[in-house]
This record gives structure tokens, sequence and C-alpha cells, in this order.
């Protein structure tokens, strides 16, 4: 089996050890992996804000990089990005009509990372050591838009050594919502404080995720409130062999 | 409170409203009691259907359809509401709503009316107008009452004055009636039933909305919990009822299940304390009634909804108010930072289209588009995905902030092309470099006021990825 890997462009610049963390979990479930290098970014930025010519333009070079892969399937460490191909494109995001086919094709392989390995590998442990305290916040697109909650669960409860606690509001965005985090930064900062409070009534050491998008925006807040709690994205978590 | 307007009241204005009332600690405390309580309340009651999802798509579609053939329904309404007795009125935005109402009330020589809770009515501002000419038109919804006590909006479309705490309410009601302090609800509610009841016995006339128009009996339908409604609509001679071209049903037996799903979405009830069915005006051996009945079927910007492909779904809305309860942007900023009638993420949707881009079309921006608001949406409106297309669409028609587009154009041409995305990668390290300092934090605007921004890693993926298979 091959994939071929989506790197959103966030993962890229500032957070590519929880990319190579999913290239790790990936080989040793013995999958292969492959990462076309000309790739940047899906346009969602641009999109959000309501920019759509512009995110179109990244939409087509994306749908006719992916579709050269021979690759099973297109793994992404990322709710939200993995939302933008399957449910934005083509839906939300006008996308030309001679690359429907193309589209369609690619949005019947795309998948999230970790419902990636349980729903297609089949996979609920993947033979990782981690010693700490985590709770797992709910990214609002891969909840909602794509549904996924128990499979980054069931993943970490097959870590050994791992303390999972649930925290209140786990379903409850964190306020980032891409340039709205900017936009409305003080609307956005109130919300993620909420989230905090509920991350540190936990009694947590590390907050998890399936995007980085959302744990920048709390790791940037716990950091400016000194707080000790760290971030990692699931793979970080999954890729630990301690 | 927040209640010496500073800030002109307008969606033009949203940043200056939400700066004014973000960090009023009360405010936050009143608005995260309110909307925590009902939809605890909620959840309850959605749990005693195991098919509540299958209830949500049934509605959905039931509605998608009324609003696919609108005109033939409207036409069928109208002609079995006329059968009935009513005279039917069409308003196509609302000044012709206002003097519409305005002509009937003069007929009747009306000079005080008492209006029931209506958010149609609030959309054309009727309180106001009629207090221009003259007329006296009192809220007789104890939520709509405090409102207008204190000169505001309604801040909720279920719950007008879910920003006020009692012991607001209670300096509001010792000021403006000149009434002994107290901040007992049920003595305040006592206080307003008396002021209230008087009205109700002088009123010539009552106004009130329409949660639903049944089409195939010419029915209208309204939903209330302290019998105001009631009062309002039979007491006085004249009854006026002004409501949306959007709030029809096919049929008696597809309004069962949307009050199902309004009482239990909107006040976590099973069911509303009153349901009025009111099909014509007083027959000849009723004991009460209204002499007439007037239904005032406004456009105000619907059509325009209805021929947008895009945006026609939001039509479906039965107001219940569930959306803004769960917002979370809704919890943390209240309905007046919105600065128009319609506030939370049904508001953000609606309000560009009928107000206009240039007063309300940043609306749509004020949202982290989380979706939680589609998901508990009676009618599964995809309010996140509807509030992506407006945000389009200002673009389209404003061009959006110049340096915004420049920076989204600059942003496009780099990622379109890998060698250029690097290089702008290198450079971004190169910042972090010098800025980020030990603390590997870049200063971002908007972005580092309250929040540390990682300086970019110091390898991006593709030269991890390079290293890593030089390795393999
Ligand atoms: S959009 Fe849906 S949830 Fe919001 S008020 Fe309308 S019916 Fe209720």
């Amino acid at each position: 089996m091959k994939v071929s890997l989506f790197v959103p462009c966030l993962t890229d610049q500032f957070f590519p050890q929880s990319g190579m963390n999913m290239v790790r979990v990936l080989e040793r479930l013995g999958v292969e992996v492959e990462y076309l290098d000309s790739q940047t970014c899906c346009g969602q930025p641009a999109f959000n804000t309501g920019y759509h010519d512009e995110a179109r333009v990244l939409a087509e070079k994306y749908i006719r990089l992916f579709d050269s892969s021979d690759a099973d399937y297109i793994v992404a460490p990322s709710g939200s990005c993995t939302t933008m191909v399957n449910i934005a494109y083509g839906k939300l995001l006008s996308i030309p009509e001679d690359l429907q086919p193309a589209l369609e094709a690619l949005q019947r392989k795309t998948f999230e990372f970790s419902a990636f390995i349980v729903d297609v590998l089949k996979q609920n442990d993947v033979g990782a050591e981690f010693a700490g305290k985590v709770t797992i916040h709910d990214s609002c697109h891969a909840l909602r838009e794509l549904h996924i909650k128990q499979q980054p669960r069931e993943l970490l409860r097959h870590v050994k050594g791992i303390e999972l606690i649930e925290m209140q509001h786990a379903e409850t965005c964190c306020g980032f919502g891409g340039t709205f985090a900017v936009k409305h930064a003080d609307i956005s900062t109130e919300m993620v404080d909420r989230k905090i409070a509920e991350i540190h009534s936990a009694g947590v050491e590390y907050v998890t995720g399936v995007d980085s998008s959302c744990l920048m925006q709390i790791e940037g807040r716990l950091r400016r409130l000194n707080s000790t709690v760290k971030t990692l994205h699931i793979a970080d978590i999954l890729a630990g062999d301690a | 409170m927040s209640g010496q307007k500073k800030v002109q009241v307008t969606p033009r204005n949203l940043k200056l409203l939400v700066q004014e009332r973000i960090y009023n600690p009360q405010l936050r405390k009143n608005l995260s009691r309110a909307t925590s309580t009902t939809l605890a309340k909620r959840a309850d009651v959605v749990a005693d259907f195991t098919q509540w999802e299958e209830m949500r798509s049934a509605a959905s579609e039931i509605k998608d359809g009324v609003i696919a053939n609108l005109d033939t329904y409207l036409e069928q309404f109208e002609e079995n509401a006329v059968s009935a007795g009513a005279t039917v009125h069409w308003a196509a935005d609302a000044q012709a709503a206002q003097s519409i109402v305005y002509q009937i009330l003069r007929d009747c020589d009306a000079k005080l009316v008492v209006k029931s809770k209506s958010m149609t009515t609030e959309e054309i501002r009727l309180g106001h107008f009629l207090e221009e000419q003259g007329i006296e038109a009192v809220e007789t919804d104890l939520g709509e009452y405090i409102v207008q006590l204190a000169g505001e909006l309604p801040s909720h479309i279920t719950a007008p004055a879910l920003h006020k705490s009692r012991e607001e309410i209670g300096e509001l009601f010792a000021k403006k009636l000149g009434i002994d302090r107290t901040n007992d609800p049920e003595a305040l509610t006592a206080i307003a039933r008396d002021v209230l009841r008087e009205k109700f016995l002088q009123a010539d006339a009552g106004i009130s909305g329409v949660n639903f128009a049944v089409a195939d009996s010419g029915t209208i339908c309204i939903v209330e919990n302290e019998g105001n409604g009631r009062l309002s609509t039979a007491l006085p001679k004249t009854h006026i009822a002004v409501m949306g071209i959007e709030k029809l049903l096919p049929d008696m037996q597809s309004l069962t299940l949307f009050l199902q799903l309004l009482a239990r979405s909107s006040t976590g009830q099973r069911i509303t304390s009153y349901t009025s069915l009111i099909r014509g005006p007083k027959a000849k051996d009723d004991l009460d009634g209204p002499e007439d009945l007037h239904i005032i079927i406004l456009d105000n910007g619907r059509t325009d909804i209805l021929e947008d492909d895009d945006l026609r779904e939001s039509l479906n809305c039965i107001r219940c108010g569930a959306c803004l309860n769960t917002c979370p942007v809704y919890q943390t900023i209240g309905g007046h930072s919105y600065g128009t009638q319609y506030s939370g993420p049904i508001g953000a949707v609606i309000s560009p289209s009928l107000l206009g881009v240039e007063e309300a079309g940043k609306m749509p921006y004020a949202s982290s588009l989380c979706g939680a608001c589609a998901e508990i949406c009676p009618v599964q409106i995809d309010l996140h995905h509807l509030l992506l297309h407006q945000r389009r669409k200002y673009i389209e028609r404003q061009g959006g902030n110049p340096a915004e587009r420049l920076l989204f154009r600059l942003w496009m041409m780099t990622m379109k092309h890998a060698a250029l995305y690097s290089v702008s990668g290198l450079l971004g390290r190169l910042a972090g470099t010098i800025f980020g300092g030990s603390n590997r934090t870049l200063p971002v605007p908007g972005w580092s006021k309250s929040r540390e921004f990682p300086a970019p890693a110091p390898k991006s993926f593709k030269q991890l990825w390079k290293e890593h298979g030089s390795e393999r």
C-alpha cells in the first residue's frame, strides 16, 4: 500500500516534526510513503476569508499535482486541510468542470491521519509508548465535517504509559478559526481562555489533537500565560517509543 | 451596564460594539448562565427522541419543498386565510409594512397598541415607527418589555433580555416605573403584569408575529409562554399579524413536527405553554377574538435570498435561537455586539442580504466557523457553510480591504510556485532567527498582543524529508 503525504504549509514551516512523526508511524505500520515535493498550500486561508479566485488557483494546482500520483491514499496530519479538499473543493469552492473527475477520485482516497489508521488500516495499537497525562481537544473541522471523534481516542488509549483524561467541553472551539484569530483577536483570545481553563482543570501535562492550527492557538496562549502545559500533535505521541 | 450608547448601533461598528462588551464580567456571566441553562434543558428534552436526527431531516425536507414552491404556497395560504375572513396585505419592504400597519390603525382610530413578541416587527422597527406617529405601542412579552424600557434592541431571537441579570432588571424597573427596588423575579413579573393588564384592557389593536402559517387552511400559529400573545391577539378589536414570506408550512400535520422541534430547540420545553392557532377573525358564535384580522406578508430582502442558490437554505430558519445559544462567539460577545436585531450565526448569515453588504457585510467574519450552529439547527441549515458563501459575496462585491487583497494575491503567487514558496520559507526562518531570539517567537500583528506566535522551525518538512530519504 502506498500513501502520498499531504503536508499542510503550517506543518511544513512551523511543525515539521509532527509531519516526520506521521511518516514514522506510517512506515512502522508497513506503509510505503511518498511525498510530492512541489506541494504547497491547499488554499484554505484565502478561501475562508472569501478570496475564492486566489484559493481556486491553489486548489487547481493541488488537484493536478495529486492526480499525478499513483498512491492508493492521501493522508494529512490535519482535519482542517482534509476538510478543505474533501468538503470545500467542488461544493463550496467551485472547481473547473474538467478537474471534477480527478477531484472526486482524490476525495475518495484522502484521509486525516488518525482516521486513516483506524478506519482504513484497521489498526488501533501503533506500538507507541508515552509517559504523561494527556487530554485531547476536538478540532472543529475534524469533528463536525469529518466526524472524527473516536479514532484519535482509540489510538491514544492503546499507547503504553499514557494517562488519557477527558476535559469538559472538549468539543468547544479553541477560537482559532483561521484569519478570525487575527481579525477578531479579542474574541478569539477569550475563546481560547475558556479552553485553557478546561485544560487546567483537567490537570494534564499535555494537550493533543489532530490539527496543528488549533494547537498553535492553544500553545500560543499557554506560553503567554506561562503555563507548564505543553501541546503535542497526535503524531508526536504516536511516534513515541520512549 | 453597557447602556450608555457611545457607539452607534450598526453592524458596521461590530468591532467597536464588541470592545464595549467583551470585558464586561457581568454581561459574560449573564450570557453564560442563560445559554448554558437553555442548552442543558434542550439536551434533556431532545433525548426524548431516538429519532431526533430523522425529525431534523424531515423538517429540512418539508421546508425545502415549501421554499422551492413558495409562490404556490403563498397563494394557497392567502386564498384560505381570506376565505376564513382575514385581510391579507403584501409588503415589499419595511417601509411598506409600516404604512400598511399605520393605515389599519388609523382606520380604527387606534391610540394604544399591545404587541406580542415578534422578530419580524423588530426587523421593520415597528415599535419605533409607531412611537414616531404618536401611537403608543407596548411590548407585552416580559423580555421585550424589559428591552423596550431600557431602549435597547433584543439581544436574542427568543430571549430578548437574556443579557440582563435580575439585579439589572430590578434597577431598570425602579428607575423607569418609579417603584421600590426589588430583585425578586416573581415580584418583578407581577409588577410588569399589573402595568400590562391595564394596557391589554385599553388597547385598540394587537400586533403579533407569526411562528408558522399553514397554507392548506390559512391558519397562523403563534407560540409563547406568558399568555400575552393570546391576550394581544384576542382582546383588542383588531389583530395585525406580521410575517415573513418564509413562515409557511404545507399542512397541519407538518405543524406538529415543527412545534416539537421549535419548543425543544428554543427553550428546552416539550411544548410551549401557549400555542394559538388563529384562523380568521372572530366568527358569529365565537365568545372572543378580534373583529378584524389583518395578515401582513413581508418580503424585505427575502426574495433576494430566495433567488440565491447558495443562501436559499437560510429561509428554512424557524427562529428558534439554538444556534445563538451554542455559538461560542455569541456566548462571548452577546447579541448587542452584532449591532442589529438578528444576531449570532443566523443573524450573520441573513443580515448582509436583509440590510445590504455595505451595512452588514462584515458580520460573517465574526465567526470561527466551528460549525456548532449547523450541528444544533433543528432544520439542518449548514450555517457555517452559508457564512463562507456570504464572505465570498462580500469580497466579490466589495473587493475587500486593498491591503488584505494584495496580501492574498502575493501569498497565492508564492504558493503557486514551489520554488518561491521554499525561498519565502527560508526568509521566514531567517526572520525567526533574527527576531525570534531564544524564545522562538515571531511578532505577528493582531496575534501577538495576546499570544505567542511560533518562529518557523529550523528546518522545514521538505528539508527533513530530503534528509530522511537519504537515510533510507
Ligand atoms: S438557523 Fe436553525 S438554529 Fe438558528 S435560529 Fe434558525 S432554525 Fe434555529
